[in-house]
């Protein structure tokens, strides 16, 4: 059994996803010794906003790879998977609200304190379970991936591909954010949820948790690599790929092209709710804010960046894009916007493949010229 | 005229010393012993100076009962500083010195008046003790101010004066009421001024079955709310016929009102409609005629809006004669920019796109953030300030409706665009190579026709109608850098919901979605209406994926 199944595993990692997975599993490792072992004053020493700086930019790799799931391999361009993203974070949000306990401003033992000023009796039935971890883990997961199955099973069973698609995904996410902004929704309006105390017992400030928090994020990563990584190698993965070149084509050829989708669609609204789930912890607040469709269009440039259809450059985009944003809005605020939109610009103008097919590009052109030029002075003899 | 007690004299005089003071306020005690002695015996001649006097004591005895009892008799006193005590109580201007049981008011300056003379006083406001308001002396008050301006010889204050004696329903404004209708030669003051009688009449349990229901004749013929929430109150009291009458006329005035309310809801969805129209109807050229995604729609319209905007400030600082008819220049100026805009954008990015729609939307979501950036750079991120020219503001009545001239004259501009727009499609030669090039690029190209040019030009038309649309909703919202993303997604949705290709479509679709957002708003609220049309707007692209009116035949799948 073992032997049979190890080589499976293997089989999945080519020589790019083996450098991928090695790199995280090194920043697995390194993060919590550098952030952990060495000493606070040590040039080494990684401080706990940096890990957690870190923790982000891998939550949103994982969402840059579920997304590139969906559009590098089926061909359906998201603009809504911010939403699903929030709704992993709302969901484990909920969770650490419950933790607060009797901690918040008005001490209710039960009720968060949006819904003590709110004047809110008793917990709505939606928050319900919340103070379990399972439970909310469970939902992170079934939230997202039960929006993305009605949604998914309403627009792939009549047919909405493209840019419609893409317009009423982003509709989708639209009409979330409104959602969420109201009071009455019971997900703390504006202000969304924050605060937060505890999570599993530890300190969601201390940093050991926030270590914790990072090494958990980048397990997620691998393991949403992985995963993405196996669906798209097995039989059904390349039935996925036939419905993205030749939708038509591969319905006439007999396959059920909604169910298809649909699948891949609710697996990657899942891998996205996690990574909100990941993300909300480690920066400490989700609010609707998350839902605007401005974060899902920037989402798909990460994924852009990096080359669609490459998985591990939808990661690597999500990272380079990130760090960019960090870098110019804290050097040069007044230009972050602009390199933005010249990034958007440039990738879809000049790197239509991102980086990891301008790379393979770069790559086979070296190999023609070698073997040309191999060539080339024979000819010329 | 009158021998009441006047301390303020007494206060007035500096201290000269002990002695002296002592002296006057022995003497001024006398005096208004001997006053009130005077009075008890001559009761009846000295009424209104006791009216007088009794509202300055309501007024200074710093309880609520009391100074809401003055204020009631404040009108009819005859007081001849009546109205400065009013305006001052109003704007919390008015002191007191109880135990020297005077009463002052402040003039807008700060300057104070004896409130009983109307002379200059030389006190400090920082001495005495202002008289307190409550809401139930705020109603008095109102009611005092209502009766006290109903003579006033400005006639738009009478009639707000009228107005509000109706509202307050406050009977003992009868005999000032009558007064006033006696004198009173405008037409419409004189018909409010008899509702307000009718009011007060209908409510008075006093007055004879048949004046009650006179005065429920009258008030159902004023037709408004206000008269149903008078007629609700004289029914929840009243018996027999009078009860019949006001229940008969309230529903009547409620079932009118509510027909007005649906006249209202499709006026302003209209208003709305025209101004989706307006931000999608150069969406429907970008995206409908020509299958791109653009994103920056909504940059281009915050474009027009800061043409609007430059070239007001050009008016205000060199030529304030053409400030009021600054936006027949906008107009022109923000088609020409924002159509220059495009095409440098259709020329330099997109048109190496075309048919890769999806990495048009990204590539257009990204001129958009870099516009939105640069107007943030040379403008600043606040909002600007686009006046209204004389022409748009104020309003007039049709029945109970009210209706602005700014948005009317929006609902014409965008109706006026859209006609326009259709004219350049079917009857220019140039709106004739744009449809051949959207029905079939190659055989157009075959024709000789210059698809490139026609391509650059179409997005052009497109973005220029965008920035007069910007023009417009520079006159109803804000303009700010963010203006565009608060249309670009409404503009998707009327453009998708319409049927894409199709400009009567877009103007059906706009319109569609504004009243029904308009007839959802009381219902759900404006945030809930909103998201309600946004599923319901997803759902029906499951129906109908290619919109409300779909192109058929094999344009669809090109």
């Amino acid at each position: 059994m073992m032997e049979t199944r190890k080589p499976l595993l293997l089989s999945l990692i080519d020589t790019r996803g083996g450098i991928f997975l090695g790199l995280v599993a090194a920043a697995t490792l390194l993060v919590p010794v550098l952030a952990l072992m060495v000493p606070a004053n040590s040039a080494f020493a990684l401080p706990p906003y940096l890990v957690a700086l870190f923790g982000k930019y891998v939550c949103y790799a994982l969402l840059s790879i579920a997304l590139d799931l969906v559009w590098g391999y089926c061909g359906i361009l998201s603009l809504g998977h911010g939403a699903f993203f929030a709704l992993g974070g709302y969901a484990m949000g909920m969770y650490l609200m419950r933790q607060i306990g009797t901690r918040g401003v008005y001490a209710h033992p039960e009720l968060p304190d949006f819904m003590v000023f709110l004047n809110m009796k008793e917990l709505p039935i939606t928050w319900w379970g919340f103070q379990s971890f399972p439970y909310a883990m469970l939902m992170v997961l079934l939230i997202p991936g039960l929006l993305a199955f009605v949604f998914g099973f309403l627009a792939f069973r009549s047919r909405v591909t493209g840019v419609y698609l893409s317009i009423i995904t982003q509709a989708m996410t639209y009409a979330l954010l409104l959602a969420f902004f109201r009071n009455d929704m019971g997900f703390g309006g504006n202000n969304g949820l924050t605060d937060f105390k505890d999570i599993l017992g530890f300190n969601v400030q201390a940093k050991e948790t926030r270590v914790a928090l990072f090494v958990a994020s980048t397990l997620a990563l691998g393991a949403g690599y992985l995963i993405a990584r196996a669906v798209t190698q097995s039989k059904f993965g390349k039935v996925v790929i036939a419905i993205r070149d030749a939708e038509s084509r591969t319905r006439f050829l007999g396959y059920r092209v909604e169910t298809y989708k649909l699948c891949v669609f609710v697996l990657s609204a899942m891998m996205a709710g996690v990574a909100g789930a990941l993300y909300v912890p480690q920066v400490g607040i989700i609010n609707p804010g998350e839902f605007a469709p401005a974060n899902s269009i920037e989402a798909v440039i990460w994924v852009a960046v990096g080359g669609r259809g490459t998985l591990v450059g939808a990661a690597l985009g999500a990272i380079i894009v990130n760090w960019g944003k960090t870098f110019f809005t804290g050097a040069l605020p007044e230009y972050w916007l602009f390199a933005l939109g010249a990034l958007f610009v440039i990738v879809t103008l000049f790197l239509p493949k991102g980086v990891i097919g301008a790379l393979d590009q770069f790559k086979a052109r070296r190999q023609a010229a070698k073997n040309s030029g191999a060539a080339a002075p024979t000819a010329a003899e | 005229m009158t021998s009441i007690p006047r301390p303020a004299r007494a206060c007035a005089i500096p201290l000269a010393g002990q002695a002296a003071k002592r002296l006057i306020e022995t003497l001024s005690f006398a005096a208004a012993a001997l006053s009130l002695v005077m009075l008890a015996l001559f009761a009846t001649p000295q009424a209104r100076a006791q009216g007088e006097s009794s509202v300055i004591i309501g007024l200074i005895s710093d309880k609520f009962p009391d100074t809401e009892r003055a204020l009631n008799e404040l009108p009819a006193s005859g007081l001849p500083t009546a109205p400065q005590i009013v305006e001052a109580l109003a704007a919390n201007r008015l002191y007191f010195n109880g135990p020297a049981r005077k009463l002052y008011f402040a003039d807008e300056a700060g300057k104070m008046f004896d409130a009983a003379t109307g002379e200059p006083a030389d006190v400090m406001a920082s001495a005495l003790k202002k008289v307190r308001i409550n809401n139930a002396v705020r109603r008095s008050l109102d009611a005092a101010r209502g009766a006290l301006t109903l003579m006033s010889p400005d006639p738009d204050k009478r009639k707000a004066a009228a107005d509000s004696v109706f509202k307050s329903r406050d009977a003992t404004a009868l005999p000032l009421l009558e007064a006033a209708l006696a004198k009173e030669t405008l037409a419409s003051t004189r018909k409010i001024l008899e509702e307000a009688r009718a009011a007060i009449i209908a409510g008075d349990s006093g007055a004879s079955d048949v004046q009650r229901l006179e005065a429920i004749e009258i008030l159902k013929s004023r037709g408004d709310q206000d008269a149903v929430s008078v007629l609700t109150t004289i029914a929840s009291w009243s018996e027999g016929r009078v009860k019949a009458a006001a229940d008969s006329a309230s529903s009547v005035i409620q079932a009118k009102l509510a027909l007005w309310r649906n006249v209202q809801n499709i006026w302003y969805g209209l208003s709305l409609g025209s101004v989706l129209l307006l931000a999608a109807i150069g969406l429907a050229i970008t995206f409908g005629v020509m299958g791109i995604i653009n994103m920056a729609h909504g940059e281009m319209v915050m474009l027009g809006a800061y043409t609007t905007f430059a070239v007001q400030e050009w008016a205000r600082t060199s030529h304030p004669g053409l400030l009021n008819y600054s936006l027949f220049i906008a107009i022109p100026l923000a088609f020409l920019v924002t159509a220059a805009v495009g095409i440098l954008i259709e020329r330099v990015v997109i048109r190496f796109l075309y048919g890769r729609p999806l990495e048009t939307l990204l590539a257009t979501f990204g001129i958009s953030l870099i516009l939105q950036q640069a107007v943030r750079t040379i403008f600043g991120a606040n909002n600007r300030e686009v006046s209204a020219p004389s022409f748009m503001a104020g309003s007039f009545d049709f029945g109970s409706l009210q209706i602005g001239y700014g948005r009317m004259w929006i609902i014409v501009f965008a109706l006026a665009v859209f006609f326009a727009l259709q004219f350049v499609l079917r009857a220019t030669s140039f709106g004739l190579r744009m449809r051949a090039v959207t029905q079939n690029r190659r055989m157009a190209s075959s024709m000789g026709i210059d698809t490139n040019r026609i391509d650059a030009l179409a997005f052009g038309l497109g973005s220029g109608i965008a920035g007069m649309a910007g023009v417009a909703l520079s006159q109803i919202d804000n303009v700010s850098p963010n203006l565009g993303q608060s249309y670009i997604i409404d503009s998707f949705m009327v453009v998708v919901f319409g049927g894409v290709g199709n400009l009567w479509g877009t103007l059906l679709g706009a319109l569609t979605l504004g009243v029904a957002n308009k007839f959802l708003e009381p219902i759900a609220g404006a945030v809930l209406g909103k998201i309600l049309l946004l599923v319901f707007i997803i759902l029906f692209i499951q129906k109908r994926p290619r919109g409300l009116f779909a192109l058929k035949g094999r344009a669809v799948e090109a």
